[in-house]
């Protein structure tokens, strides 16, 4: 436990590092680049970010990894057919919230 | 190309945001309380962050009373991934975006906020980011209320099903990408092997998984950029067959 004073101190510290590191770049970078090699790079870093948060953490994201799995090729299935972000991502709960019910109930 | 400016059209897309939101901040929001922290501290923590992992490694620092030094470097290295994406970001800003509003839009480049922006075609207008931070904001800092007061009462089995919400998300971003193009697909496979060594190989499972982020993409996307370079007039023609 610690008093309220020492926590909102904690909270400055903890809030000021997460926006400086946000801040700073998208303040400071404010022309559009026009090397290949660097707009190729920033190209990249979204999927390269995004593959790496998904997979394998997709599989520990619900109660049991089988709900899981079922829950990635139900997203997969939709996605690959391109609907909306909505829908994949309501298909991949259903999808998990069914299967936990079979767990739970057979 | 134009820009999307729709104050609209960003809170629907953040819709999805907001629900997978919604069940991990919940279950910050018990862990927080569990922690030792009072249902307003677990409150400000997330108003005030708007981050998950970050805030999970934060917690425990303070209520063990760690020096400032340690929650500092805690965030650096688990956060410093939010950089690279507000440089990628910056790419994607039309001109109605103020410098005012560079200090407001950051604030909200959570990972997925950045994903849903960078999936959009051109460039993103001010009002357009405000509509898509304004429900995520809440559903994280409704769900840290709502675990932090609520705690278990909920059915388990609606959190667990809500957890994959936001893979499902990234899920619907990166499989049309890859679709058209084998080496953003190739790319992906590559990041998604390569996160997978740094959850089971001993010793690499050991690094923060804010800071594996860093540690795949850069070199990932340096590589990809060598040898498979996006060229201007490549990304305008897949533009404008995904319009027609």
């Amino acid at each position: 436990m610690v008093d309220f004073a020492k926590f909102l101190s904690y909270l400055l510290v903890m809030a000021g590092v997460t926006y400086l590191v946000r801040m700073l770049p998208l303040v400071l970078v404010r022309k559009k680049f026009e090397n290949r090699f660097i707009r190729s790079f920033l190209y990249y870093i979204p999927y390269a970010v995004l593959g790496v948060m998904t997979v394998p953490a997709v599989f520990y994201s619900t109660g049991s990894m089988l709900s899981a799995a079922v829950g990635f090729i139900a997203a997969l299935t939709m996605a690959y057919f391109e609907k909306s972000l909505i829908t994949v991502a309501s298909t991949a709960c259903g999808a998990v919230l069914i299967v936990e019910l079979l767990e739970k109930f057979l | 190309m134009s820009e999307n400016n729709s104050f609209k059209m960003g809170l629907r897309d953040g819709i999805p945001i907001f629900l997978g939101y919604l069940s991990v901040s919940f279950a910050f929001g018990i862990f927080a309380v569990g922690s030792g922290l009072t249902i307003i501290e677990a409150l400000l923590i997330s108003m005030t962050n708007l981050t998950s992992a970050g805030q999970l490694a934060g917690v425990p620092i303070i209520c063990s009373g760690g020096s400032f030094i340690e929650l500092a470097a805690a965030q650096l290295i688990i956060n410093l991934r939010y950089s690279l994406m507000s440089v990628s970001l910056s790419q994607k800003l039309g001109k109605s975006v103020r410098l005012i509003d560079r200090f407001l839009i950051s604030f909200g480049n959570t990972d997925e906020i950045f994903a849903v922006s960078v999936s959009k075609r051109g460039t993103l207008g001010r009002k357009y980011f405000y509509g898509l931070i304004l429900m995520p904001y809440i559903g994280w800092s409704g769900g840290t209320l709502l675990g932090a007061v609520a705690g278990n009462t909920l059915p388990e089995i609606v959190i667990s099903a809500l957890g994959i919400a936001i893979y499902g998300m990234f899920i619907a971003i990166l499989v049309p990408a890859a679709k058209k193009h084998r080496a953003t697909a190739l790319c992906i496979i590559t990041a998604a092997l390569l996160g997978c060594a740094f959850k089971y190989i001993p010793g690499l499972n050991s690094i923060s998984a804010g800071f594996v982020i860093i540690i795949c993409a850069v070199p990932i996307s340096l590589i990809f950029a060598a040898f498979a370079p996006i060229s201007a007039e490549e990304n305008d023609e897949k533009e404008a067959q995904e319009n027609g």
